[in-house]
Parts: structure tokens; C-alpha cells; sequence
């Protein structure tokens, strides 16, 4: 990717694609909400960012942040960020709407249809199947952002070292999700505060 | 099941949902546990097999998980109403439930959301903002991978449930290398899964 550019205070220069209007976000987040099956957020990074281009890598991955430390629902939470991005409160609600609306119909459906119909070994098989390639969708997500942190202000070891901990204690240790947002989350604020000064320094005497 | 279902047991209701919205940090999925001890043990609007469908036809189906609180909704509102055979007053009941758990769950979490996104929008040259934000990533990217990791352990330890977790791993250098529709691979998950494979 050769637009990308070392200096993190232009890493969030926009892409120069919009969605047109209110409608186009309700479509283009229903549209993106009904492919995603066991979770929406590979669907999302993979749409908004490498297709319709809203939004960089950048800066898909700092709204991400945002979405991710509120509390909620993250998808919900990003798409509303996004549509209030572009068209303020009206445009939050009609990407909110477009995330939640066809695919609330469909669960409905299909728990009015089959009650028990999960019980049969041929569902179970096919959701199992199912679940092996959500994990693999979620995980080369997460692999696709660390490009991202290229031109981070902690510097790649730091970042290396906070991901790899982070991954250990969630993924290993499985230390509850809060303890490792937070803890973790402010060592890696905190040092990031730090060299974003030292940053500003170098950058004026220079 | 069938059980008096007052105005105050619908206030209740709301009022549960609306106290775990703000406690739903990573997703509604967190506060689980809680809606069970309450929903299922304490007041027992659902049952346990409600309870653990409507996760897995949630996560099943498109769209994000959080739809798992509207069927928690639907399935008390229709447990409410009498059951499915009931009619059409269990449909309305179950069509009441869905709406109430869906604002209980999202109104306190989406309000504070659009408020902190937009001042952190509005602040985004602000130092702390950017430190934040910078800060987080590493962490973030981190915890993308664990879940993938934490969803394929489900299937059991890799060594002897080797065959999921190739799915999962080829999944992941698939997604990641090439542009191939999720569609095609959820289709060959289920596929492969319904026939006995994995």
C-alpha cells in the first residue's frame, strides 16, 4: 500500500469516499449486517475499508478502539459512530437501523420456524462447521489491522509486546476482557501520552 | 410454561436490561451469565434450553449477536402469552418482549456512545484523545486474534480435534491473502460440518 505514510498525525487523512446519503448507509450497512454470519465485524473491515472505502485501515482501527471500550455492542456501536460521522444524528440512526433491522426479522423468523429443529445432528454439524470458520474470519481480521500499527507513536517492540500479552492473557490465561482493556489498555495509553510529548518536542526544535 | 405476566413484570423486565447495557463492555455477550441467573434461575420467564438456543441461533444467523437478547424477548414475551399454540396474543406478547429487551440493552450503551464518539471526534488533535487511540491498537488488533482463538477452542483440544481447527487456520490465510467471499467459506464450513467431517 503505498499511499500509507510513516507520520501517525496523517494517518487519518480521509480516503475521499463517501456514502452518498442516509439511504445509502441504511442499504450499505444492511447489506454488510446480513453477510455476517457469526459476527459482523470481518464483514465490516472487509467492505468499508478495503471495498467501498470509507474509512482507511487507520482509521477503521481507531474507531474500533472506540467501539470496543464502550460498552455494547461493538458492531452496533461502530456503526453508529460511522453514520454519525457523515450525516450527524440522523445518519447514526439509518446505519444503526440498516445494522439491526433485516437481520432482526430473519432471527425471528427463523425462531418462529424451528423451534427444535437445532436439536438435529445435521444443524449441529453445519453451525459447528460454521463457528470453525467465524474464528478464522475474526482472526485474519485482527491479522489484516497489524500493518496499522506501522508508524504508531509506541514504537513496533512496544506494540509487538503489548499485542503478544494481550493475546496470552485473553487467549490463554483468559483473564476477563475488562481486566486487560483496562489494564493493559492504560500501561499502553500512558506510554503512547508519553511519546506523543517527546514527538512534539522533536518536532518543534527541528 | 405458562405464568401471570403483569405491567410491573414488564417493568422489570426493561429495567434488567436497562442495567446491563453499561456493564456490556465487549458486547452483550459479557452480561450473559447475569440475564441467565436472573431470566432463568431467579424468575424463571425462560428455560435453560431457551436460554442457551437463542445464543446459538443468534450467532448462527446473520447479523450481529446482540440479536440473542431479542429472542431472550421474544421467547419470555411468547412463554408469557402462553406459547406458540396460544395465537396470535403470544405473538403480540413475544413481539412486545423483542422490543423492550432491544431498548433496555441498546438505549443507555448506543446514548453514550454517540455522545463519547463525538467528543472524541470533535477532540480527535487533542493529545490524550490520540494517545488513546494510538494506545489502544496494539491491544485491540490482540484481542481480534484471541477471540478467533477463544471461538476455535470451542471445538476442543487441536491436538485431537485436529479438523476444526485446520478449518479455522485455513480460514484465516484464506481471509487474509486473498479476496475470496466469507460467504463461500461460511458455506463450506456448514457444508463440511452437516456431513460428518470436522
Amino acid at each position: 500500500m503505498s499511499q500509507e505514510t510513516a507520520n501517525p498525525l496523517f494517518d487519518t487523512a480521509s480516503t475521499g469516499h463517501l456514502p452518498t446519503s442516509k439511504t445509502d448507509l441504511f442499504i450499505s450497512f444492511s447489506i454488510l449486517a446480513l453477510q455476517g454470519f457469526g459476527g459482523v465485524l470481518a464483514v465490516v473491515q472487509r467492505e468499508l475499508v478495503e471495498k467501498k472505502r470509507w474509512l482507511t485501515r487507520d482509521e477503521f482501527l481507531e474507531d474500533w478502539a472506540v467501539a470496543q471500550i464502550l460498552p455494547g455492542p461493538n458492531v452496533v456501536n461502530l456503526s453508529l459512530m460511522i453514520g454519525d460521522r457523515y450525516f450527524g444524528f440522523a445518519g447514526a440512526l439509518a446505519a444503526l437501523a440498516g445494522m439491526l433491522a433485516f437481520p432482526l426479522v430473519i432471527v425471528l423468523v427463523l425462531a418462529a420456524l424451528m423451534g427444535g429443529v437445532s436439536d438435529s445432528a445435521l444443524v449441529q454439524g453445519a453451525l459447528r462447521g460454521m463457528g470453525a470458520v467465524a474464528a478464522g474470519l475474526i482472526a485474519a481480521t485482527g491479522i489484516k489491522l497489524i500493518g496499522a500499527l506501522r508508524g504508531n507513536p509506541l514504537g513496533v517492540p512496544v506494540c509487538w509486546t503489548l499485542a503478544v500479552l494481550s493475546f496470552i492473557a485473553i487467549a490463554f490465561l483468559r483473564w476477563p476482557l475488562v481486566a486487560v482493556l483496562f489494564g493493559m489498555g492504560s500501561l499502553a495509553c500512558a506510554w503512547a501520552y508519553r511519546q506523543l510529548g517527546l514527538d512534539r518536542e522533536s518536532g518543534d526544535a527541528a | 410454561m405458562n405464568m401471570a405476566f403483569t405491567g410491573a413484570d414488564w417493568l422489570a423486565l426493561l429495567a434488567h436490561f436497562l442495567s446491563l447495557s453499561l456493564l456490556a463492555i465487549g458486547g452483550a455477550i459479557t452480561t450473559a451469565p447475569a440475564m441467565h441467573g436472573y431470566l432463568v434461575d431467579e424468575k424463571a420467564w425462560l428455560t435453560d434450553s431457551q436460554f442457551t438456543s437463542s445464543i446459538a441461533l443468534a450467532q448462527a444467523a446473520p447479523g450481529p449477536n446482540v440479536l440473542f437478547i431479542a429472542l431472550l424477548g421474544w421467547n419470555v414475551g411468547m412463554n408469557a402469552g402462553g406459547g406458540i399454540q396460544a395465537g396470535p396474543q403470544a405473538w403480540w406478547m413475544a413481539l412486545a418482549g423483542v422490543g423492550i429487551a432491544m431498548v433496555g440493552i441498546l438505549l443507555p450503551s448506543t446514548t453514550l456512545t454517540f455522545a463519547a464518539a463525538r467528543w472524541g471526534h470533535r477532540n480527535r488533535e487533542m493529545r490524550a484523545v490520540r494517545a488513546f487511540k494510538q494506545g489502544m491498537a496494539p491491544i485491540v488488533i490482540a484481542l481480534l486474534v484471541a477471540t478467533g482463538w477463544i471461538l476455535a477452542s470451542s471445538a476442543g483440544n487441536p491436538l485431537e480435534h485436529w479438523r476444526p481447527w485446520l478449518l479455522t487456520a485455513v480460514t484465516t490465510v484464506v481471509v487474509w491473502r486473498t479476496k475470496v467471499h466469507m460467504l463461500w467459506l461460511l458455506g463450506t464450513g456448514a457444508v463440511l460440518g452437516a456431513l460428518g467431517v470436522l
